[in-house]
Order: structure tokens, then sequence, then C-alpha cells
């Protein structure tokens, strides 16, 4: 479209800028689409980089600040690079009451995380979040698409140790 | 496909009620619902269809992967039908067995059924089971019942009749009529009665007009809209036909929270199923009425479930909310006359427009009627979806249908409403289930909700577990809820660190006034009321905090002194051997030891104490 040189990011490959370009296309004319191209843009590149902010706003003809009100004020979007696995524990109502706290605790002393951070070798990402309605399996953790039920603090460990 | 019309919707529904009520086709129903994919029901589906393949049994007997069935504690589950036996946690190893058992010879495999906590009896038949036998399913008619994938299904189940007869029988005066008749009040929370709501946008003027469909269930603990998106999403496509033919809208939205991607694919389905039989679309059964339905994911804000704030992200801006009036229904999305309801409210539309809203307002309470659907979670023994006509007492939801509390534990308190709601004590558990009556005693309604407290649970942190979720999810916009509920939440955690002054209670009791009086919106109006319930019940435990700095119920980690009671060890060593740090002495018949130095408090040892022996 109309890439150059003040776009360009280490971590968005030309592969990926022809998706976003596809992106905005589909979209550019719809109102009110900005926060499913964000979306859209951040499954993947995996995080919305302030490049990648300017460009979808000038391809969305809006301003950035608008763009970046958006992004910032969802907690969906990240402006950080995430890690290879996102681990997001629910820290619903039902989980807090049948012990998340506890498996959280393990988690940032094992991984040495902390709540919406990354580890430094960029294996996992840890996300507290709140309700994932599947409360029956309570506390629960996901861990990139893989919901893992009545997890507890001494098996949290071992779960995680399969994710490489 | 040859898009419906009126006769030929109905001889389509006579032929697929005679195929899903075939006596000799035996019907093993998965419940394919988020909680069972977890626990494993693709594989046990994948098993079942090769089994059936290999014994050459495949055209009598018919797999079908169901919706969210509801109890999903016990997942992965399965009912077979015609009989209705239900199967629990299910496991792809125990297909051949079942299959030749069940299927082939006809006995039930004992040691699958569900086992009653309370009687410790196998039971064989789902209605027989007490978590559904007090059940009354009208939004959840079909759940576990049909394939929410196939609108063949659903047709069979009278799915589009409610429509139909929507747009051929009756004027939007007498939609809105009927809806008024049932008194029906929204699901989402507020309670605002449905039908005055539709006919004030009814009313508005203007040729454009939208009908949404509020599917950001937020409140932790709550999953009934996951559930009826999962399990029977044409109920609510339809539910939306009808406010839109009630209002004359031509267009709607379905906001749904991202996290739902189960719930959206069906509903995709759903969509694109109800458009290639012309039942959504242009010219719907051939009455030249057009609505169209468009899925729009959320981001994740939970301040986007109130109205005003969910249209500003429809618009693609901040989910702020704005004040009002202007109402919604005069100046909504886009500043076009808005209706804005619940699933929950949706889904209850079609049987209402089918069989009147005298008949939906046949059960129920002076000012509550027809019924709700409860998701029952925390500690207690049945934890899942109930529906149960309002003015049910909250004892029977909590121990006729979800069993009472594990483990001989004591009740402490059941939570309604989420963030915005409060906790009732064990001496008002026979409040009925009613917009008014649970207002009365300082909770709400709420989506629906139910997190039942067992004597573990710290109701000062259960004060500060939801300050600090609504002061993550205050947008902002107004003061009082931004500075407020902040420094409501550094008062609590005060409190749950030792730290607490006697003056902090009286603090927390203004602060919590001044933000209900002056809030914008109702998440700020609300954010107060777990604190003040809270301190209403359980004074005496925040006192506690504060003047002796004990933690009773054994939660607050500052508190704690983290040593062993040698009065109440019954040396079991289940300490010892869950503590992660070695920190934990304790040898055959001896009492445990912890040393404080090398212990990192990560409450392994209390969780696995049956005696209550560490404090």
């Amino acid at each position: 479209m109309f890439r150059n040189e003040k776009y360009s990011h280490e971590d968005i490959t030309n592969e990926m800028w022809e998706r976003i370009d596809a992106v905005i296309q589909t979209r550019k004319n719809t109102p009110g689409a900005i926060i499913t191209v964000l979306r859209e843009c951040q499954d993947i590149v995996n995080y919305l980089p302030v490049q990648l902010i300017d460009y979808i706003a000038d391809g969305m003809n809006l301003p950035a600040s608008e763009v970046f009100g958006v992004a910032s004020f969802y907690s969906l979007f990240s402006l950080e690079p995430k890690g290879r696995h996102t681990v997001k524990v629910c820290t619903g109502t039902a989980c807090y009451v049948k012990g998340i706290r506890e498996v959280l605790s393990r988690i940032e002393g094992e991984f040495d995380l902390c709540e919406g951070g990354t580890s430094e070798d960029r294996r996992f990402s840890l996300q507290g979040v709140r309700c994932l309605g599947a409360c029956g399996l309570a506390p629960v953790m996901v861990v990139g698409e893989d919901t893992h039920g009545d997890v507890k603090s001494e098996k949290v460990v071992q779960i995680l140790d399969q994710y490489k | 496909m040859t898009k419906l019309n009126l006769s030929t919707l109905d001889t389509l529904r006579e032929k697929e009620s005679a195929r899903l009520n075939d006596p000799d086709t035996t019907r093993l129903l998965v419940c394919g619902g988020t909680g069972c994919h977890a626990t494993g029901s693709i594989a046990v589906k994948d098993a079942l269809n090769h089994e059936i393949a290999a014994r050459g049994v495949a055209d009598r007997v018919k797999v079908v992967e169901t919706g969210c069935n509801g109890f999903c504690a016990l997942g992965p589950l399965m009912v077979i039908q015609p009989g209705g036996v239900f199967y629990t946690r299910l496991k792809a190893d125990d297909i051949p067995e079942l299959i030749e058992s069940h299927v082939i010879n006809g006995e039930v495999v004992e040691r699958l059924l569900y086992k009653d906590p309370a009687t410790k009896k196998r039971v064989a038949r789902l209605n027989d089971i007490s978590f559904f036998a007090h059940q009354n399913p009208r939004a959840l008619r079909n759940k576990g019942l049909i394939d929410p994938e196939k609108i063949s299904d659903y047709i069979a189940r009278d799915g589009y009749q409610g429509v139909a007869k929507a747009l051929t029988h009756m004027t939007p005066e007498k939609i809105i009529q009927e809806i008024k008749a049932s008194g029906m009040r929204g699901r989402g929370g507020a309670g605002f009665p449905t039908g005055v709501k539709w006919d004030f946008a009814r009313q508005s003027q203007g040729k454009i007009k939208y009908v949404l469909c509020n599917a950001d269930e937020g409140d932790p603990g709550a999953f009934m809209d996951r559930s009826i998106l999962e399990a029977d999403p044409h109920c609510v496509l339809e539910g939306m036909t009808i406010a839109a033919r009630a209002i004359q809208a031509r267009k709607g939205y379905i906001y749904c929270r991202t996290e739902y991607q189960l719930a959206i694919k069906r509903l995709e389905i759903a969509i694109e199923q109800a458009k290639s039989h012309g039942l959504l679309g242009q010219d719907i059964l051939g009455t030249g009425f057009d609505f169209d339905i468009e899925i729009y994911q959320g981001a994740g804000a939970f301040v986007c479930g109130e109205e005003t704030a969910l249209m500003r992200s429809i618009e693609g801006k901040r989910g702020m909310p704005r004040p009002r009036p202007p109402f919604p229904a005069h100046k909504g999305l886009w500043e076009k006359p808005t209706i804005l309801n619940n699933v929950e409210t949706l889904s209850n539309v079609p049987q209402i427009m089918l069989n009147g809203g005298e008949w939906y307002a046949g059960v129920g309470t002076e000012t509550s009627k027809g019924t709700k659907v409860f998701a029952i979670s925390g500690d207690v023994n049945n934890i899942g979806l109930v529906e149960v006509p309002m003015g049910t007492p909250l004892r029977s939801l909590i121990y006729d249908i979800g069993g009472g509390i594990p483990k001989k534990r004591k009740f402490k308190a059941v939570q309604l409403g989420g963030p915005s709601g409060g906790c009732v004590p064990e001496h008002l558990l026979d409040t009925p289930v009613d917009y008014e009556e649970i207002a009365k005693v300082g909770a709400i309604m709420g989506s629906g909700g139910v997190i039942v407290m067992d004597e573990r649970s710290c109701m000062v942190d259960m004060a500060r577990f939801f300050m600090e979720f609504i002061q993550e999810e205050s947008c902002g916009k107004c003061t009082p809820c931004r500075e407020g509920t902040f420094r409501m939440l550094d008062i609590l955690e005060k409190i749950c660190a030792g730290k607490g002054e006697p003056k902090d209670i009286k603090d927390l009791e203004d602060l919590s006034h001044v933000i209900h009086q002056s809030a914008l919106c109702g998440l700020g109006q609300t954010a107060a009321n777990p604190v003040l319930s809270a301190l209403k019940y359980f004074r005496a435990e925040f006192e506690a905090h504060v003047n002796e700095k004990v933690c009773p119920a054994k939660r607050c980690v500052p508190l704690l002194k983290f040593e062993v009671d040698p009065e109440l060890c019954k040396k079991c060593g289940l300490c010892f051997k869950s503590c992660p740090a070695d920190a934990i002495d304790w040898e055959k018949k001896q009492v445990a030891y912890i040393h404080v130095d090398k212990c990192i408090k990560c409450m392994s040892c209390f969780d696995k104490c049956a005696f209550g022996a560490i404090f």
C-alpha cells in the first residue's frame, strides 16, 4: 500500500505486511471497524508495535492518537511483545474461591514472571484474565488454546513444563 | 437450499421432528460445550464414531455433539436417548465397553453413572438427578437435546415458529403487548421491563433503528450466555428478529466477548444457515421483512456490558459510558433508536410469541415473572447451569439443586450479582429469587452468578477481590469511580495486610455512599455493594482484622503465622508432602513443624491440611 521506511519494524516480516494490508483493505470503509482491524493485525504480529499502530491509523484514515486510545483501552491488545505461550489464569470469583491465588503465585515464583509480564526468554506471558466462563472447571488456566481445569498449585508447574 | 416460506417451514418441522423422535434410532448426545471440550469430549466423540462404525450399527445409532449441558464439573457428559440415561466423566477408553453394554445389549454401565454425593448411590436417568429434577427449562429448553450446528434440529423443536407467527399474524404493537403481558424483565441484571423498552424504541421516529444483543458476559462467575449461545444459537437469532419486527429495525449486532470463541463459531454457522433457509436476511419467510445480524467481537473491557459503553465500542471507540438521557431507545448506536437486550432475555422471546405472554407469566412471583438461569459455582457439590422459576428460595438452589457444600464444610455466604452485587449469609437463605426480595437483603439479581463460599473464604478478602476487579475495570471517565474505587481498594488492602486502623471501616462506608451517589454509570454506582454487604453481615470479621490483626478464615497471608497447632495436627504428613520449599519437618507419628525462615508462604500446606491445624 504505502509502506515505507518509517513503518518498518524488526518483528514484522514482508509476508505479515501483506496480510496486514489485506485486513486494512477489507475493513477500510466499514465504520467502527478499528477494533476488529487491531485484533486481526495483532493475531498476525502477536502484538501491536507503535509503528504498526501508526500504519493502521494511516490506512484507516484515522488520527493515530485515536487508534492508540482504542488499543490502550481494551485489555485484549498488547503493546509489548508476548511470549510463545500465553498463560491465561482465570481470576474470576469462582476460580478465586477455589484457590487461583495460590496457582498464580506458584507460577510467578517458578518461572520468574509477574502478572501481565513476559519471561525474559519469551517463553511465557502470564495474564490474569476475568472469568473465562468455565466455572465448572475452576480453577481454570488456558495455555495457548488448551484449557486446563481443576488446576492445583502443586500440579501447575508440571502442566507448564509441557510447553517449551 | 431453497428459501423457506410458512408452509415449507411447517413441512420441514414435521419431517425433522419425526427424525429426532424416531424410537428406532439411538442418539448419543455428547456435550460439546467449552467445559466438556476442555475435559476431553472431542476424543470421546471420535471414539464413539469409530466404535459405532466398527460394529456396523451406524445406521441406527447417531452421535450428536450438543451444546453445553450445564453440569460442567462432571464432564465429558453424554445422554443416551431414548431412555435419558446420563453418563459422566467419560474417557475414550470407556467407549468400547459402553457401546457393547448399553447400545448392543441394553445394559446400563453402572460405574459411569452419576453418583449422588449425599446418598452415594448411582442414578441412571437424567431426570431423576436432583440437579436436573428441580429445574424448569425455558431459555435452556434445547440445551443438550439438539446439535447447535444444525438448523434442522432447531426447527424440529418448534424453532422459527415464533418468528413465523410474529411476522404473519402479529402487528408490532401486538408483539410488544405479548412481551409486556409476559412480565419479562431484562435478564442482564438491571431488570428493566423488556416490553416497555421495546415500546419506547417502537415509538421513536427514524428510518434506521438497531437491535443489539449483549453477549459481553463480564460478571465473573456467570456463564449462562455462553452456554445458551453454544447450545442454542438460533433461539437468540429468532428472538432478535422478533424484536426487530417489533421496533421496525433492519440491522442487528451481537456484541460477544472475544474469549467465547466456540460461541462465536456457532453463531456464525447459525447466521449462515438461517440466511440460506430464508429465515434471516432479505424477505424473511417470504413476508417481505428484512433483517440482518452481524457479530461484533469485544476486546476485553468489563464496562462494555453497560449499554452506552457497548454502543461506543461498536462504533470503534473507547468503550466509555455517557450520561443518560438521551436513552438508547431514542439515541443509541450511531445516534439512532436502539434496543439492547441480553442473550437470556432474547432466548425467551420465541417461546413467548408461540405460547403467549400469559403462559410465560404463569410461573414466578408478583413482580418477577417466568424463570431465571443461574450459574452455580464455588464451594458447592453440583457446579453448573440451572434454570428455575422465579420465587425459588436460595436455599433450594444451593442445597436441592447444588447438592450442598462439599467435604462437610460449613456454608458461609453466597455471592449474587457479581461485582455489583452482594453476599447473602446463612440466616437469609430463605430469600426467594425475585428482583425486589434480593435487593432488600443487599444483593442484586444481576446476570445470575451464584457463588457459594464455605467457611474458608474471608469476607474482607472477598470485598478486596471485588474492589480490585472494579478498580481495574473502571474506565476512568468519572472521578468518583476512578479515584473512589482506588481509595477503597487501598484501604481494603491495608486491612488485609494487617495494617488496618479503626477509622478505616468508617472511611469505607463514607466512600461507598459518595461513589454510589455520584458515579456516572451503573458500574460505579454499584461498585461499593460488595463492600457494604460484607460490612453489614460480617462486620466482626473486619473488626478482627483491624483490631486483633487476625484473619478468622485464615485467608489473608500477612496475618498468618505459619505454625502448626499440635492439638489439631493429626500427624498425616500431607503438608510435608505438599511443601515445595522443603520448609516442613515431619516424620511418621510426629507433629509437623514449619521453618518460617524457609517458608515461601505459598499456602500449599493450608490447602492440604484437612484439620485446620496450620494457623
